[in-house]
């Protein structure tokens, strides 16, 4: 079905499954408990990061994960998708169609310049180019050297790009929401369901990015069962014999390249459609490196790999930054004051603004112990069950063991 | 005329002289050795033939077209096939992924973006990938990752993805060397077997005097980059100049 194996259709369903029902899964405890407070993520703002950055590290994983080549600057091309969505907004209307149209447009057309200039070089210098102009980029966009140079605003420095009121927004009628919207159906709009301790929070955004994230991973199932996809690993194995095979291995370089500049441009795109404001922070080399951090930690190369880590980056960082002293006290206040002192000196380093040491600790043991990432992670526990089911079958003696 | 022509190449680096007005013709449907002492300019040679390097003057005709300056995929599209010393093949990749990858490049040419379809539209390729490897009798490991095989079968795997893209001219540099008898003598076989049955034309360069001999229609000696005598095997084999030059130290 859908031309997937039966294996990839499941991991499939499962995913749409999960992102379509995260709303309620993702928020297990009551809201006004304090388990509720601390740890649901399921609210509109963070799950829309969730599949946004989903997207953008699925996109990434396809030219990291398949043809080996690491990109040291792809939030460029978030942070120009975002730029080309805002600026739709500002010229057209807060319809975001046509501005998320030209955010995959622009990503791919800047991605097909930087791609042939930095895929003339492999490896350790390929990564070097990459981080070079999204730096470039970012230097650009942060003092709006464009911008000055033609007597305009392009990118409006460091301030940010937004929408203003006196922007001419040429297609915006009389009716039309004042903020992004998808033919009327508001971004920011969303219904909330109460039953019992719970409120959950369906908000419109968060269903177009899902929806999104869904045709992502379709796409990047596709594209790695394909041929396409089997050149891409070729390369990564073995680019001598790719050539002795007679193959020209550029072209592929590319496409996986501009593809997955699209990728990042439909989430800039879709960033900017859930908020219409962006800055050059956005394309910093820091922001560069948390996706090749997501994707390491979800498994280089996996399929369902980078959505994990870029979800479980994204929780970090909302969860663990929001913890603060107060809350540890308070779930400490069954013990002795000197032990709840002691532990909450020991954890404090680690929550709040600390939340990348925690970050940090978390990267070393999956680099050291999972090298395959969260994915190596399932197979074995995967593996441990299946074991042991087999062990117990053989205890039966109903079937030989293997 | 033969199916390779190559004419008064020389090659410098530095002050080295590397090949030094190089002569060679190799029939078609013949097997034609490259023997030499180390550093004879056998591989230096061979790099120009595939497009590796290129010669500072001389000139390459593959059947009547020249290679000079095409890139080594342009060659190998071109109908020229490279067997490695040490066999490249792609040892992330199961064995049929190491097989239709060469049959996608002999049907769609350097590239082709077929980044939406599916294998299961492709089954004349798969059937074309099989039919190979049943023939190196390999099929029953079509499944297994290529870097966990042994060197003997990973060699006759770097052959299967040579032959499956039916080249008009096969180069082999040193295909048993580093390997056991047992293995050497399956290489023997194999290339024979390719030979009567294909008919593909061979340039191979060797240091086992036993696989040249029992190969080769014509022999090519070089020593010092200069071509020092080319013949059949049993002029080769009692011919002064070259077992001063060659066969005199390896003991034949």
């Amino acid at each position: 079905m859908l031309g997937l194996n039966s294996h990839d259709l499941k991991m499939f369903i499962v995913i749409a499954i999960l992102t379509l029902a995260a709303p309620i899964l993702l928020n297990p405890f009551p809201d006004a408990s304090a388990l509720g407070e601390s740890f649901n993520a399921g609210y509109p703002a963070l799950m829309q990061r969730f599949v946004i950055f989903g997207i953008l590290v699925i996109g990434f994983n396809l030219l990291f994960g398949l043809t080996g080549y690491l990109s040291f600057g792809h939030a460029a091309f978030l942070g120009i998708g975002s730029y080309a969505a805002v600026w739709m907004f500002k010229l057209l209307s807060y319809n975001i169609v046509p501005a998320i149209l030209l955010s995959v447009i622009v990503a791919g057309l800047v991605s097909v310049v930087i791609g042939y200039v930095s895929l003339r070089r492999s490896g350790i210098y390929f990564s070097i180019l990459t981080l070079a102009f999204a730096q470039m980029m970012y230097a650009i966009a942060y003092s709006d050297l464009l911008g000055r140079m033609f007597g305009i605003t392009v990118t409006n420095g460091e301030t940010g790009l937004q929408v203003y009121n006196d922007d001419p927004q040429i297609l915006m009628s009389a009716g039309d929401p004042t903020v992004p919207h998808l033919f009327g159906i508001t971004m920011n709009g969303s219904s909330t369901w109460n039953v019992g301790g719970w409120s959950f929070i369906f908000q419109n955004g968060y269903y177009l990015s899902a929806i999104f994230m869904i045709a992502a991973f379709y796409l990047s199932i596709r594209i790695f069962r394909s041929p396409f996809g089997l050149m891409l690993r070729a390369i990564k194995s073995n680019q001598t014999r790719m050539h002795y095979t007679g193959l020209n291995t550029k072209p592929y370089m590319l496409a996986a390249f501009v593809i997955s500049g699209m990728y990042a441009g439909l989430a800039g795109g879709l960033l900017s459609a859930m908020d219409p404001l962006t800055g050059a922070e956005r394309m910093f080399w820091t922001a560069s490196g948390e996706i090749v951090v997501m994707s390491i930690l979800g498994g280089v190369g996996t399929l369902i790999g980078p959505v994990l880590g870029a979800g479980l980056i994204k929780y970090l960082e909302n969860i663990v930054s929001k913890i603060n002293d107060g809350i540890l006290h308070n779930w400490f206040a069954f013990m002795p004051d000197w032990l709840d002192n002691l532990l909450v000196t020991i954890i404090h380093p680690f929550i709040g603004k600390g939340w990348h040491l925690t970050l940090g600790l978390l990267f070393m043991a999956v680099v050291i112990f999972l090298p395959g990432g969260l994915v190596e992670g399932g197979q074995r526990i995967g593996r441990l069950f299946r074991r042991k089911k087999s062990t117990d079958a053989a205890n039966g003696a109903t079937k030989p063991a293997e | 005329m033969g199916i390779l022509e190559v004419k008064g190449i020389n090659k410098r680096f530095g002050g080295l002289q590397a090949l030094g007005d190089v002569n060679l013709s190799v029939q078609e449907n013949t097997v034609h050795a490259i023997i030499g002492p180390n550093g004879a300019g056998k591989s230096t040679l061979l790099n120009v033939l595939v497009g590796k390097l290129i010669p500072d003057s001389g000139s390459v005709m593959f059947d009547g077209k020249s290679v000079l300056g095409l890139k080594p995929f342009e060659i190998t599209q071109m109908g020229i096939s490279r067997v490695f010393q040490t066999p490249e093949i792609f040892i992330n990749l199961t064995v049929m992924e190491n097989v239709l990858i060469p049959c996608f490049a002999k049907r769609d040419g350097a590239y082709r973006l077929h980044a939406l379809e599916s294998f299961a539209s492709e089954k004349d390729m798969i059937e074309q990938a099989e039919k190979m490897l049943e023939e190196v009798n390999m099929l029953d490991k079509r499944h297994m990752i290529a870097s966990s095989m042994s060197r003997g079968d990973k060699r006759r795997l770097e052959m299967a993805m040579c032959l499956v893209q039916e080249p008009r001219l096969l180069l082999l540099d040193e295909p048993t060397a580093g390997m056991a008898r047992a293995d050497t003598e399956n290489t023997i076989q194999l290339l024979k077997d390719i030979r009567t049955q294909r008919g593909i034309t061979m340039a191979i360069i060797e240091h086992d005097m036993n696989v040249v001999f029992s190969l080769a229609d014509r022999i090519t000696v070089l020593a010092q980059g200069m071509p020092l005598v080319e013949d059949t095997p049993d002029k080769i084999k009692n011919h002064p100049k070259v077992r001063e030059a060659y066969l005199g130290e390896a003991q034949v």
